[in-house]
């Protein structure tokens, strides 16, 4: 690891502005950030330690959603009784992802900004990688893809947001609040992460200078009708091939509403959304949920050794809607 | 309890607090702040040579850098009771600290990626991976060992339920990633009685957690074990939770 300065600010606005020396990052839970700084991928000049700040509380809303703080562990959001109750669906996701002690460790703002798994972003060894070396090529395309994308990649970067949180964030409209050195503003889940275009480096629209303060959950009805659904490698302590969050408003037999997020298969949490409408205002079926997990794949192109990926998030989705439909 | 305070190698100790000061001297002058963070600082770390127990802590205020570039700091831990002062760079992590600077190496290093579990210890009670965290970031915590999970005379003491049932349902064999797999015993049995669930836990709304070997499982699974003694780690596991001491 890489020597660097370390310093411990006081308060929110002293971060914001140590932040802004070049090559500086934060450090919450650093079970990523560490990680990747002992592989040389990541090499900051100065670490900011925020991981005391207050941004941990877990709070209801006045409108009926409810507020998680940035360095709120993913361990104490899985355990939390309102986001058990209300959002179970974020329970299971973040209970399928890591170990319990890298739970009690990662905070939610170093889940949104956890970086990709790639095997040639991974190891340094490998001179193409676009997402480490902006303009030296994708050593994936034609190379160890198994675990690579299916949407929405590009001939610069075929890797994938390895996340489970995010997935279920996506599902339940959840919005990311953050300040940085022009004030606050709040960014949807949906535009929080990038797909990797001409430019797989940036991996999030969050500026150099701003810091996730909290994410916030709106009132959503999917409390009861939802599963998420972890396919990988081993049973447990392992990154997904495909996941699939799952969530349906059910109102005598018939989908008034309904999410499908896939995770695994692209740069960012893939909302299938053609197939939600597929699926929407139909009552509930086995042939239903088949058609919408059809659908749910339209478009999907694999690059080889992840050509499985495609079949695997068809069933998938499909089981993961007769789960949460309580139909299987 | 009283803490017990010691300093590691406290010649050396001394004399490289005196050879860091003098550095820190030097470099912080330029700024105001610069100068101001140095004189507290030295001041501080003389008091502490004074004393021989470094008081030395982090400091909060945010225009004061706590560590220059390259430079190691003087840090304390509180390990399984007892205080620990040393010097070390940011960039140690909290299971080198513990193994190199502390020479408590019951705590193993394994993969070094938080991939293994080897490395797991409680910090404030709650078990994570010593590998993939700083020293720097826990001064003011209260860290568990495996070497203070027994209590009482070291020659002859009182092993901890989870090492007694785990000689008992021999649930080891090299014994390198045994001192993981108890921390993390520890805290999963911890939050089992609190109630947290797991991915294994089939109803999310019940209050407690049903001691079946698929929760132990799950709630082991961050801890690898190369011989394989899984099945008779989750019996040990499962019989210290079903018969609390």
């Amino acid at each position: 690891m890489n020597s660097f300065s370390y310093l411990r600010p006081g308060d929110v606005t002293s971060a914001l502005q140590h932040i802004r020396t070049p090559g500086a990052k934060f450090i919450g839970g650093g079970s990523n950030l560490l990680d990747l700084m002992k592989g040389g991928i990541e090499q900051p000049v100065m670490l900011i330690d925020i991981s005391h700040l207050p941004l941990s509380e877990i709070s209801a809303q006045p409108g009926g959603g409810i507020r998680i703080g940035a360095l709120a562990r993913n361990s104490d959001v899985a355990a939390h009784p309102l986001v058990r109750r209300n959002y179970p669906l974020l329970a299971q996701a973040l209970l399928a992802g890591a170990s319990p002690q890298l739970r009690n460790m990662a905070t939610v703002g170093g889940n949104l900004m956890q970086r990709t798994r790639c095997g040639y972003f991974y190891d340094t060894a490998f001179d193409a990688c676009n997402k480490r070396l902006p303009g030296s090529g994708c050593a994936a395309l034609a190379g160890r893809n198994r675990n690579h994308a299916i949407f929405g990649a590009s001939e610069q970067c075929i890797a994938v947001n390895p996340s489970d949180m995010n997935v279920a964030l996506t599902a339940l409209d959840a919005v990311i609040n953050v300040q940085g050195s022009h004030g606050r503003r709040s960014i949807a889940i949906a535009d929080f992460h990038r797909l990797p275009g001409e430019t797989p480096q940036h991996e999030t629209n969050l500026a150099a200078d701003e810091m996730i303060l909290s994410v916030d959950l709106p009132p959503v009805p999917f409390d009861e009708y939802v599963y998420y659904l972890k396919v990988r490698d081993r049973a447990s302590y392992a990154f997904a091939l495909v996941s699939v969050a799952a969530a349906l408003d059910l109102h005598l037999g018939r989908v008034t509403d309904v999410r499908i997020v896939m995770g695994g298969v692209a740069h960012k949490p893939w909302r299938a959304t053609a197939a939600e409408a597929a699926l929407r205002g139909k009552i509930l079926s086995a042939t239903a949920v088949a058609d919408a997990a059809r659908v749910a794949i339209d478009g999907a192109q694999a690059y080889g050794q992840n050509d499985y990926k495609i079949e695997l998030a068809q069933s998938a989705v499909e089981r993961a809607l007769l789960h949460a439909g309580d139909l299987s | 309890m009283m803490e017990d305070k010691r300093s590691v190698q406290k010649p050396l100790f001394i004399r490289a607090v005196m050879a860091w000061t003098h550095v820190s001297r030097r470099m912080f002058l330029g700024s105001a702040a610069g100068m101001l963070a140095a004189l507290t600082t030295s001041a501080r770390l003389r008091a502490a040579t004074r004393e021989h127990t470094s008081q030395a802590s982090v400091v909060e205020d945010a225009t004061v850098p706590v560590a220059k570039f390259g430079n190691a700091m003087p840090m304390t831990l509180h390990v399984n009771g007892r205080q620990y002062d040393f010097l070390a760079e940011p960039r140690v992590t909290l299971l080198d600290a513990l193994r190199e600077n502390l020479t408590l190496t019951g705590t193993k290093k394994g993969c070094d990626r938080g991939q293994c579990g080897a490395c797991t210890v409680l910090v404030d009670g709650r078990r994570i991976n010593s590998c993939l965290t700083l020293a720097v970031m826990h001064q003011d915590q209260q860290i568990t060992s495996v070497e203070g999970l027994a209590q009482g005379d070291p020659l002859q003491p009182n092993l901890h339920p989870l090492q007694a049932a785990f000689i008992e349902h021999d649930a080891f064999q090299c014994g390198y990633c045994t001192p993981g797999q108890l921390c993390s015993a520890v805290g999963a049995i911890q939050e089992m009685r609190a109630g947290m669930p797991s991915a294994a836990t089939e109803n999310l709304q019940a209050r407690t957690i049903k001691c079946s070997k698929a929760e132990i499982s799950e709630r082991m699974s961050g801890n690898l074990c190369r011989c394989g003694a899984y099945p008779n780690i989750v019996e040990a596991v499962q019989s210290v939770m079903v018969n609390p001491v």
